[in-house]
C-alpha cells in the first residue's frame, strides 16, 4: 500500500502536460498492483477458511499397489465412524515401495501407519522404526489375535515383540487342470511327493514331448522355497547367524526340485520366456502351476469359457502328506517416529475389523488372514478358495533375519543354474550356505556387539 | 590486481561448479566405498565399520563381480565397433549421391533414439519371442530352428548386443554424416584425376579425414557402452543364469536393492578407473595416429 501511495504522489506533483502523458502507463500499473493485492488476500483468506473447517487429526498412511485403491473405497467409512480422523491415503507403486519407503527412513519422513510386505518387517525392526504394538492390542478390547492364522501373525513377531497386524495372506500352491490329470489317470490329488512323482510322471507320459506337468518358473524363487520350507530344518542356524542349506532337509528339497527339471516334468523356462501364462495353462502346457492366490481371478478372467470349470487349487503335497506352505502377504505396521500412534492403531483396528476385512476381500480378492472372515457365505463356498484355506492352517514365515530377500534371491539364483544342470546339488547347497555366511557376516558382527554389550552391563 | 588472480577469479564459478558436482561427490564416493554402509548404518551411524580396501578386495573374490565385467567387455568389444561400423555405413549411404528417400531413411534410422528404451523392449520381446516371435517365424523359412533370443544364456547377450546397437546407432550416424558433409569435394575430385578406386579413396581421403570424428564417436560410444543398464534391466532382469548382468547392473542391486551403499560405491569406483583407462588409451592410440 505504501508503495503505491509513494507512486501517486510522485505522479501528480505537477508537471502540466508531460504528466498527463506519463499518467496513463502509471494508472494501469497501479491496476495492476491492486489486482495482484486482491489475489494475495483472497489467497490468504482461502487458506485460512480452510483451516478453520478442518482441524482433524492427519494421519499419513501408504498402501501400494492395487491394494492401495481398494483401500481408498474402505476409508470414508473410517472418517464418518472417527469425525476427529482424516486419512491422507499415498498410493506407491508394488516395485519401488521398498526403496521408497527406506528413503522415506533415512529422510525422516516415514508414514504414520502402512501395510509392509511381510518378508520386510524383520528389515525395519532391525532398522528400529517400528513401534512394538502389544501395548495397543492390550487396550483394545475385542481385538481377537488368536483369530488370526499363527503363520501369518507369527511373521509380524520379531524377537518376542508383535510388531505388525496381518492385512492380508499370500501362501503359494499349485493350480492344476482337472481334465488332463483325468487324461493320464491321475484319480485322487497326490498329498505326498511320492504321490506327486508318480502323478507328474504319468502327465509327462501322456503330454508328450512338446508339453509338460508342472511350471516352476526359474525366475522366481519361490516354488523352491516352498518346497524348502516344508522341511524340519531351519533355512538358518544359530539365530539367523549361518545358513543351513547343508541339512538333508533342504538337500531333499532341492533334489526334488531338480528331478522334476531332469525327467522334463518341468520345461527349463523363465516366466520373461512365457508370454502368456494364462494362455499357456488354458492350452495345456502344463497341469500343475505353483503360484499364489492373485492368480484365482486371473485364471477365471483369461481362461477360456469352456475350459472355466477344469481348473482348480489344491494344498501343496508336502514330503510325507500335506506340506507347509509359505506365510507371505502384508501386515500393518506403526512407525516410532509417528506422531498419531493413537489413531494410526484406530485405523488399523477399523482394516482388520471382520465386516472390513470381508469387504475388503470381495473389493479385492486378496485372502484374509483372520479364521472367522473365512466362515462368511462369499469365502466359505468359494472353490477355489478352499485349498487356500487348508494351505493358511500350515503357513510358515521365512526366517526373520533383514538379509532373508537377498538370500532368497540367491537361492532362486542357485535352483536355476541347478535346473540348468550347472551344479549339482552337492555342489549347489555348499555354495548357497557359502554366499549365505558371506551375506550374513555383518549380523554376526552385530549380534556379537549386541552380545558384549549385554555382558558389559550387569 | 595480478594477472594470476584475476584468471582464478574468472575461473571460480565454473572450478565451484565442478568441485560442488563433480569432485566432491567422487571423494565422498571414495570414503564411502572404504566403509560397510548398510541398512545397520543407517539405523545407526555407530554401527558403520571402516573397512578399508576390503570391498575391493571381497570384490575381486567374487565371482559374480568377473562374471559382470566379462559380460559388459563383451557387451563393449562387440557393440562399440559394430554400432560404430552400422552408423558409418547407414551416414555412407545417407551422404551418397545415387542414394534416394534419403529424407525417409534419415528419420527413420534416428528414430530409435528417440524411442523410450522400455516401450520399444517390450516390443522387442515379443519379436525375440521363441514361439511366437517374428524373428523365428522368419528363420524357419530359412530352415533355421527357433532359437530362445532371450531365454538361453548364449544368446541373450547377442540379442542384447543387437537391441542396443539398433537402438543408438542413428544417434552416431548423424555426427558422421554432419563429419562426411565437411569434408571438401575437391579431394575426392584429385583423388579421382589421380584415378584412385572407390575403395582407396574411403580408405585415403574420408577415413582420415573423418579422424577426429572417430576419435569422438568412438569415446562417447564406448563411455555409454560401459554404462549398460537399462537394455538388460527391462529385457532379461540379467538373466538367464545372470549372463546378461552387467557392472552397473550390479552396482544398482547393491546399491539400491540391498542398500550396501559401501559395496556399491566400490563397484563404481572399480567401473571408473576402467572407463578412464580406456578412454585414455583410445586417445593415446589417436595420437600416435596423428589424430586429434
Amino acid at each position: 500500500m505504501h508503495c503505491r501511495s509513494g507512486r501517486g504522489v510522485r505522479g501528480d506533483d505537477g508537471r502540466g502536460i508531460r504528466m498527463s502523458i506519463a499518467r496513463p502507463p502509471l494508472t494501469t500499473q497501479s491496476r495492476l498492483w491492486q489486482w495482484l493485492l486482491l489475489t494475495a488476500l483472497s489467497v490468504l483468506l482461502l487458506v485460512s477458511c480452510s483451516r478453520d473447517i478442518d482441524d482433524r487429526e492427519v494421519v499419513s498412511f501408504w498402501a501400494m499397489g492395487y491394494e492401495g485403491e481398494v483401500a481408498a473405497q474402505l476409508l470414508p467409512e473410517f472418517e464418518r465412524r472417527n469425525p476427529g480422523i482424516r486419512v491422507d491415503l499415498q498410493q506407491l507403486p508394488v516395485l519401488s515401495a521398498h526403496e521408497k519407503l527406506l528413503t522415506a527412513f533415512a529422510g525422516e519422513s516415514l508414514p504414520d501407519v502402512s501395510p509392509l510386505g511381510n518378508t520386510w518387517i524383520p528389515e525395519f525392526a532391525a532398522l528400529g522404526a517400528l513401534e512394538p504394538l502389544a501395548t495397543y492390542i492390550a487396550a483394545t478390547p475385542g481385538f481377537d489375535a488368536a483369530d488370526f492364522y499363527p503363520g501369518a501373525w507369527d511373521t509380524g513377531v520379531v524377537e518376542g515383540k508383535i510388531l505388525a497386524v496381518p492385512w492380508y495372506s499370500e501362501t503359494r500352491l499349485p493350480f492344476y487342470r482337472i481334465d488332463l490329470l483325468k487324461q493320464a489317470g491321475v484319480e485322487t490329488l497326490p498329498q505326498s511327493w511320492d504321490e506327486w512323482r508318480i502323478a507328474l510322471a504319468a502327465i509327462k507320459a501322456e503330454v508328450g514331448p512338446d508339453r509338460y506337468a508342472i511350471l516352476l518358473p526359474l525366475n522366481e524363487f519361490e516354488p523352491l522355497l516352498s518346497l524348502a520350507i516344508q522341511q524340519p530344518e531351519p533355512l538358518l542356524r544359530d539365530n539367523g547367524r549361518y545358513g543351513n542349506f547343508r541339512s538333508d532337509g533342504f538337500r531333499q528339497a532341492l533334489g526334488f526340485y531338480k528331478e522334476m527339471f531332469d525327467k522334463e516334468w518341468a520345461p527349463v523356462l523363465t516366466n520373461n520366456q512365457i508370454s502368456n501364462v494364462w494362455d499357456e495353462f488354458g492350452k495345456g502346457l502344463f497341469s500343475f502351476y505353483i503360484s499364489g492366490p492373485w492368480n484365482t481371478a486371473r485364471f477365471k478372467e483369461r481362461m477360456p469359457p469352456e475350459l472355466q470349470d477344469q481348473w482348480m487349487t489344491m494344498p501343496l503335497p508336502g514330503p510325507q502328506g500335506a506340506g507347509a506352505s509359505l506365510a507371505n502377504g502384508t501386515s500393518f505396521v506403526i512407525f516410532r517416529d509417528s506422531q498419531h500412534k493413537a489413531a494410526a492403531w484406530k485405523l488399523i483396528v477399523y482394516l482388520s475389523s471382520p465386516q472390513v476385512q470381508a469387504r475388503f476381500h470381495a473389493l479385492s480378492g486378496n485372502l484374509p488372514p483372520r479364521r472367522s472372515v473365512w466362515r462368511t457365505p462369499a469365502l466359505a463356498s468359494d472353490p477355489h478358495a478352499r485349498a487356500f484355506r487348508n494351505q493358511l492352517e500350515r503357513a510358515v514365515p521365512t526366517p526373520k533375519v533383514p538379509e532373508w530377500e537377498r538370500i532368497a534371491t540367491e537361492l532362486g539364483l542357485i535352483g536355476e543354474a541347478v535346473a540348468n544342470d550347472r551344479m549339482t546339488v552337492d555342489e549347489a547347497v555348499v555354495e548357497l550356505d557359502r554366499r549365505t555366511d558371506l551375506i550374513l557376516e555383518k549380523r554376526r558382527w552385530m549380534l556379537d556387539q549386541q552380545d558384549q554389550a549385554a555382558a558389559a552391563t550387569p | 590486481m595480478k594477472p594470476n588472480t584475476a584468471g582464478w577469479l574468472f575461473a571460480a564459478p565454473a572450478l565451484t561448479v565442478i568441485v560442488m558436482f563433480f569432485a566432491l561427490p567422487v571423494v565422498a564416493a571414495l570414503a564411502l566405498s572404504l566403509t560397510d554402509f548398510d541398512i545397520y548404518a543407517l539405523a545407526d551411524l555407530d554401527n558403520l565399520r571402516f573397512v578399508g580396501i576390503g570391498n575391493y578386495v571381497a570384490l575381486l573374490q567374487n565371482p559374480l563381480f568377473w562374471k559382470s565385467l566379462g559380460n559388459t567387455l563383451y557387451f563393449v568389444l562387440v557393440g562399440v565397433p559394430l554400432s560404430v561400423m552400422l552408423s558409418l555405413g547407414a551416414a555412407l549411404m545417407l551422404h551418397s549421391k545415387l542414394g534416394r528417400f534419403k529424407g525417409f531413411f534419415r528419420t527413420a534410422f534416428f528414430a530409435p533414439v528417440v524411442t523410450t528404451v522400455v516401450a520399444v523392449a517390450v516390443i522387442w520381446r515379443y519379436l525375440f519371442h521363441t514361439r511366437y516371435g517374428l524373428v523365428n517365424w522368419v528363420l524357419s523359412y530359412a530352415g533355421i530352428d527357433p532359437i530362445d533370443w532371450l531365454g538361453d544364456p548364449d544368446w541373450a547377450m547377442p540379442t542384447i548386443i543387437l537391441f542396443a546397437v539398433w537402438k543408438n546407432f542413428g544417434y552416431n550416424m548423424i555426427i558422421f554424416l554432419a563429419g562426411l558433409q565437411s569434408i571438401p569435394e575437391d579431394l575426392y575430385e584429385a583423388a579421382r584425376i589421380d584415378g584412385a578406386s572407390r575403395w582407396a579413396q574411403f580408405r585415403h581421403v574420408t577415413l582420415p579425414m573423418l579422424g577426429p570424428v572417430l576419435l569422438l564417436v568412438g569415446i562417447l560410444t564406448m563411455a555409454g557402452y560401459f554404462q549398460l543398464f537399462a537394455e538388460p534391466y527391462v529385457m532379461t532382469q540379467g538373466g538367464p543364469l545372470e549372463s546378461t548382468k552387467s557392472v552397473l547392473y550390479l552396482m544398482y542391486e547393491e546399491g539400491f536393492k540391498w542398500w550396501n551403499l559401501g559395496n556399491a560405491s566400490a563397484v563404481a569406483f572399480i567401473l571408473f578407473v576402467l572407463m578412464v583407462a580406456t578412454t585414455s588409451g583410445l586417445l593415446w592410440f589417436a595420437r600416435r595416429k596423428g589424430v586429434e
